[in-house]
């Protein structure tokens, strides 16, 4: 009877997966029993969301997140309350987050109808444009002048969806080319190998702003695709979703959001102390006007 | 957290809706798995192509470094070291930004033929490892046997060396060719539009990453042990009785 301890054992795991399946997420008292929150950090996602090493995680949202734990302390009435950060890929953040390794993802993830079905954002604190980025003497300045010409964007992002939707809807027929991350596609379009390098407004002057000549590139053309940009949570916990959302909101009223904003797009970040110099965009200060979680299908429609 | 969703394989990769028979129509309407058939498709091209060159290469290098001309061994050595030394992924690099910047007709040529040339000729250096281990392994006497019947150099490695030592070196040469699907993957670097491309895009897209990095999984699991099946089939077929490998 080799098997049947071998079966229990499973049968024990599967109960204690379902059991913890099956259970209500209390994100605030896991906290406050805890005394420490997990925060899931990028580490590449322009001054959204960076890192330094050595495990230090900057950005502007890293920040706000860290100000939201802090929000989340005075709550709970903790003397003290340890941040941990976990470092998240886009492939593992959704998945992290449903599990409860990390407790607030506050990065670059949009918030789209897709992901509403498995986890919950708090309120949009910043709202993305796909743009194009070309060389400065290139005289490109519309999507469809990018017509036979080749473009550039990076694998695992919204925007190659974006660039089949405009090629599709536009008729306009471009090559497309993959950088494995944002530096490798700038690269692309620096030694020419692309004439136009198509991503988030934010990455495309971060790169421009770290290039050897900035002065080079420029961004030009219509915003292609609007995305809110949102922390992730667990999804059913809206005792914690409250808290995360009133965090935010006072930061707005108080003005510290704005402060962050500008402390991290328009003023000198480490670590080549470079400007990325993307003043708020009319999209992003609305959202900060009229807080909300609409999901990315929301702002398509308007 | 269990709730599969594997319709997301039947949506049109533009509009996101549920085509009827998974199947879009044609040109450049396609749903998720018509582009993960591609992708399967580029990443055996890649595979099969960089195998093509890494095995006669590799061959190549491994019968210089057994010859007795010290110029050829010193060859086939320089070769293996620099190739087996030199992280893949780094020397894709290395084919597809620095070697175009400095030899500009390189530019020209699609990423897929520098990836084939960056895969094959890194597998090339663990092939010739691999072929130079064989043909060592046969006894001495077999090499001086053949030259004393007055057959010369190259006659003697056609006739009497390799017919053993490619023998003996298959079950390696498998798990190698084994190998080459899946270090495949590193052509997404360069924009190919393969199988680990359109994990990372396509679970970005469709947010049911769980379903598609299991169906790419699955799809490497079938090349690779397609690639197993071959080769046992073709050692079987070559077996000699008798000989090292042989069976009974």
């Amino acid at each position: 009877m080799i098997h049947l301890p071998l079966a229990r054992l499973l049968a024990v795991a599967a109960a204690a997966l379902l059991a913890t399946g099956a259970a209500q997420a209390d994100t605030l008292k896991k906290i406050k029993d805890s005394a420490s929150i997990t925060l899931g950090a990028r580490e590449s996602s322009g001054a959204l969301a960076f890192t330094l090493g050595d495990g230090k995680y900057v950005g502007f949202h890293t920040e706000m997140a860290q100000r939201i734990a802090e929000d989340l302390r005075k709550q709970l009435g903790l003397p003290k309350l340890e941040v941990k950060f976990q470092a998240v890929t886009s492939q593992n953040r959704v998945p992290l987050v449903q599990n409860g390794t990390v407790d607030l993802e506050c990065g670059s993830t949009t918030n789209n109808a897709a992901r509403q079905k498995d986890v919950a954002f708090a309120m949009t604190t910043y709202v993305e444009e796909v743009r194009i980025a070309v060389k400065a003497n290139s005289g490109i300045t519309s999507i469809n002048q990018l017509n036979g010409k080749t473009v550039a964007t990076t694998t695992g992002t919204t925007s190659v969806q974006t660039l089949r939707k405009h090629e599709r809807s536009a008729g306009v027929d471009f090559k497309e080319v993959f950088g494995k991350d944002h530096a490798d596609s700038f690269l692309l379009l620096e030694s020419g190998r692309a004439d136009a390098f198509v991503m988030d407004g934010q990455i495309l002057a971060g790169n421009i702003s770290k290039a050897k000549h900035p002065a080079d590139f420029k961004i030009v053309g219509e915003v292609l695709s609007v995305e809110p940009i949102a922390c992730m949570l667990r999804k059913d916990d809206p005792a914690f979703k409250k808290a995360v959302d009133d965090s935010i909101k006072g930061m707005v009223k108080s003005g510290e959001l704005a402060k962050l904003y500008d402390k991290w797009f328009m003023q000198p970040i480490p670590p080549a102390n470079t400007k990325v110099g993307l003043p708020a965009s009319d999209a992003t200060k609305a959202a900060w006007a009229n807080p909300n979680d609409k999901p990315m299908e929301d702002y398509a429609k308007k | 957290m269990a709730s599969w969703d594997w319709e997301v394989f039947c949506k049109d990769t533009a509009t996101s809706e549920v085509m009827a028979g998974c199947l879009g129509a044609g040109g450049k309407d396609i749903t998720y798995l018509q582009w993960m058939m591609s992708a399967w498709g580029w990443t055996m091209s890649v595979a099969l192509l960089a195998l093509l060159v890494a095995l006669l290469l590799g061959t190549l290098m491994g019968v210089l470094r057994t010859t007795p001309v010290k110029g050829l061994v010193w060859l086939g050595n320089a070769w293996t070291e620099l190739f087996r030394n030199i992280p893949l992924l780094v020397q894709v690099f290395l084919w597809y930004h620095v070697l175009p910047a400095l030899v500009p007709p390189l530019k020209d040529l699609p990423s897929f033929v520098l990836v084939v040339l960056a895969l094959g000729l890194f597998t090339s250096a663990r092939i010739a490892e691999q072929v130079k281990a064989g043909i060592q392994s046969l006894p001495k006497g077999q090499r001086y046997a053949g030259l004393a019947l007055g057959l010369t150099l190259p006659q003697t490695y056609r006739y009497v060396l390799l017919p053993m030592a490619l023998r003996i070196v298959i079950p390696p040469l498998t798990s190698e060719s084994m190998n080459i699907v899946k270090n495949s993957s590193v052509a997404f670097a360069v924009s190919i539009a393969e199988l680990t491309m359109f994990a990372m895009q396509a679970q970005e897209e469709t947010s049911r990453g769980i379903e598609i990095y299991l169906a790419v999984s699955l799809l490497y699991f079938i090349s690779a042990f397609s690639i197993n099946r071959v080769a046992l089939f073709i050692e079987r077929r070559v077996q000699v009785p008798g000989l090292i490998g042989g069976g009974k």
